[in-house]
């Protein structure tokens, strides 16, 4: 196979074209004993409670600052995993592109999977490739399915949060959506923001290990930003949630992007933020590890869990005035003036 | 983020709020023209901070609000037709009588979300065998960008590219509020980005002739704080004057380079607004030389019947007669996902932002 080669219906079809792509380019990439099977699926051992997470992924451009979609549909599942206080082990894999992708682009698209993979010390145990006809796909989409095992000391869950519990972010907001943002079609500006785009695992299974189930809730807030996060845990809890606008890390460039736009930082979509709601006795020692990690140096404790305003997130602006968060309605439009 | 982070800083904010808490000594209403202002305002937290003497007033000032439902009517029409509309992206969602021009899209017709008219141009080019109409809404901020839209199809020999026009214009919008027998206005805090094009030597006659003061204001809360102070002493002194407290953007003769665009593209006429009616001279139309520009002419969209859903109180809230929260389908029948009216959906609006921000135990 050429990689001058664009992807063509017959790479779909299940025939020879089909055969030669898997074997040249998955086989051999993700090559290990369960794949090599080769069947129609994988026949796997998992000891313990175990967690499983699904996503799909769908991002244009599929190559942005910082990262590309493979690399984005291998953290995403093994965060939502790494989320319900599991180690991710196994991870399933489906393609459908889109007729005329570049054979070059697929390969470094997988290629990425490999390497995110390894990174979060997960293995492809089972995938699918579908071809779909140009103008009826965006390039490539990508589904992930993600199994892990619950790590002995996890006991995360929504019930488990309770007045006073603090909020601790791990890094700062709004950088993948505007990283896309500023290299999507008709709307192109120079700047040099990446996406934050990371695995969460390990350092959510060092929380775990250091301070078990005084980890109330593990979230990461990809779309919908910090905000729906927020609104969720106010909404499923009936508690309230206090946050202070002056404790949230944003990068200078992604704040002065989003001001441009329009655009409110706490619901632009991120891909390497988590929000952890942890007792307030080990708030502080959270807060301290956790800013020794490479993927959590920002880290902040942004607020705390109240019993006053019940199902409200209420943020204290920089200059001491309050206002609410409510849940992102619809898509955030960039306004006109 | 230079002229960001000073204009956020709690110390001066917190400076300016006990001016004005030390300076006011009776109930003053004080209008914010521009919908980025009640934004902030609400999205700060500043009306809580403010003495309860001083009420804000939310004027008319957002763009998408005031546009008439028939002229979103008029462009989902186009796109049923098959022509190619352009649109800013918070026109999109607000409802015309029947649907959205989101609706519209999501049915199949051609809609594109732009960022700039111009690129609305290219498009037109893109598509020579199609009519290509940007829906050129917006106050005086945006008209230049739509102007200069264009000249560059004329440059460009374009004959399928033409504008469908609802510029409103401020000045005269202030004069209709005044004029409203129900008016209780003592003080407006001027739309600082209108006025970056436009200057502030139009709202001088307008101090004058109804002894009010107007501080033109940016949309920080330092810039906001410093207005409403700006006002309440010209008030309390019982002075009327047009003062500039956005001099970092604003000059009093404007941008004189987009005026002049402005000017070759557009005259004043007459224009309906939501909710308001049809107020004189408070508008730009297509100038004659520019009229195979006009969607309104090549199209032959006529009339502009003004209709609002009936329990929808955008007009009384687009005058500052009312709040948000005093409409009886606040946050129940209208919302964000259901608006009744523009105010509600646009991220401008007033009832949007408090809706979204107000921590008012009034509000819902």
């Amino acid at each position: 196979m050429s990689k001058e080669d664009i992807i063509n219906l017959g790479h779909g079809s299940g025939g020879s074209m089909t055969r030669t792509l898997l074997d040249d380019v998955i086989f051999k990439t993700f090559s290990n004993p369960l794949l090599n099977q080769k069947h129609d699926g994988s026949i796997l051992e998992l000891k313990g409670k175990i967690a499983i997470s699904t996503d799909s992924f769908v991002v244009s451009p599929i190559f942005f600052r910082g990262g590309n979609i493979g690399e984005l549909a291998v953290n995403g599942t093994v965060n939502d995993v790494a989320m319900c206080g599991a180690q991710p082990k196994y991870l399933s894999l489906a393609f459908i592109v889109e007729e005329g992708l570049k054979i070059e682009e697929f390969i470094a698209i997988v290629n990425s999977i490999k390497a995110t993979a390894d990174r979060c010390g997960v293995e492809i145990v089972t995938g699918d490739t579908k071809v779909v006809e140009r103008g009826k796909g965006d390039k490539i989409f990508i589904n992930t399915t993600g199994v892990g095992v619950i790590h002995p000391k996890a006991n995360i869950s929504m019930e488990r949060i309770k007045v006073g519990d603090k909020i601790i972010i791990n890094g700062n907001i709004a950088q993948h959506g505007m990283a896309i943002m500023s290299q999507r079609e008709g709307l192109e500006f120079e700047s040099d923001i990446v996406s934050d785009t990371a695995n969460l695992n390990y350092i959510a299974n060092e929380l775990l290990d250091q301070f078990g189930d005084d980890v109330h809730l593990f979230r990461d807030a990809t779309r919908g930003g910090v905000a729906s996060v927020l609104s969720e845990i106010a909404l499923d809890t009936g508690k309230g949630v206090y946050i202070e606008e002056k404790n949230l890390p944003i990068d200078k460039q992604v704040s002065a992007a989003c001001e441009i736009l329009g655009l409110d930082p706490l619901y632009v979509a991120n891909e390497g933020v988590f929000l952890a709601v942890v007792d307030q006795s080990v708030a502080t020692e959270v807060l301290r590890q956790m800013q020794t990690n490479q993927n959590a140096k920002n880290s902040m404790c942004i607020g705390e869990i109240t019993q006053s305003n019940s199902k409200k997130v209420v943020m204290e602006s920089v200059i001491g005035g309050k206002r609410i968060v409510t849940p992102l309605i619809g898509e955030q439009l960039p306004r006109i003036c | 983020m230079k002229y960001l982070e000073e204009y956020r800083n709690l110390e001066a904010t917190n400076q300016y709020l006990s001016l004005i808490a030390n300076k006011v000594t009776k109930p003053w209403n004080i209008m914010e023209i521009c919908g980025g202002q009640t934004h902030s305002l609400v999205r700060n937290g500043i009306l809580e901070l403010l003495p309860k003497q001083v009420q804000m007033i939310h004027g008319p000032g957002c763009p998408v609000c005031v546009t008439p439902v028939s002229l979103i009517d008029k462009a989902i029409e186009l796109l049923e037709k098959g022509v190619i509309v352009c649109s800013f992206g918070d026109m999109i969602r607000v409802p015309g009588t029947k649907k959205s021009l989101l609706e519209a899209k999501a049915e199949g017709a051609d809609l594109r979300v732009l960022y700039s008219p111009l690129e609305a141009v290219e498009v037109a080019k893109a598509n020579p065998n199609r009519e290509v109409v940007f829906f050129a809404v917006g106050f005086e901020t945006t008209a230049p960008a739509n102007a200069i839209s264009v000249l560059h199809a004329e440059k460009e020999g374009l004959k399928n590219y033409s504008i469908l026009v609802s510029h409103v214009l401020v000045p005269p919008a202030m004069e209709a509020i005044l004029d409203d027998e129900f008016c209780n206005i003592d003080a407006f805090l001027g739309a600082g980005h209108v006025c970056a094009i436009m200057g502030y030597k139009e709202y001088m006659p307008i101090s004058e002739k109804y002894k009010i003061p107007i501080v033109i204001t940016g949309f920080e809360p330092l810039d906001l704080v410093q207005g409403i102070y700006m006002a309440v002493s010209q008030l309390e002194a019982n002075e009327y004057t047009v003062e500039n407290q956005y001099a970092r953007v604003v000059k009093k003769e404007g941008n004189i380079a987009a005026k002049e665009v402005i000017s070759k593209v557009f005259r004043v006429g007459d224009r309906e607004w939501r909710g308001i009616g049809k107020i004189p001279n408070s508008g730009y139309l297509i100038s004659e030389e520019y009229k195979a520009f006009d969607a309104g002419i090549k199209f032959q969209i006529i009339g502009n019947d003004n209709v609002l859903h009936t329990k929808c109180i955008a007009g009384e809230i687009l005058k500052g007669l009312k709040k948000p929260y005093q409409c009886p389908a606040f946050g129940k029948e209208c919302n964000p996902t259901n608006p009744l009216g523009a105010p509600m959906v646009s991220s401008e609006g007033a009832c949007a932002a408090y809706y979204h921000f107000s921590v008012d135990e009034n509000v819902l």
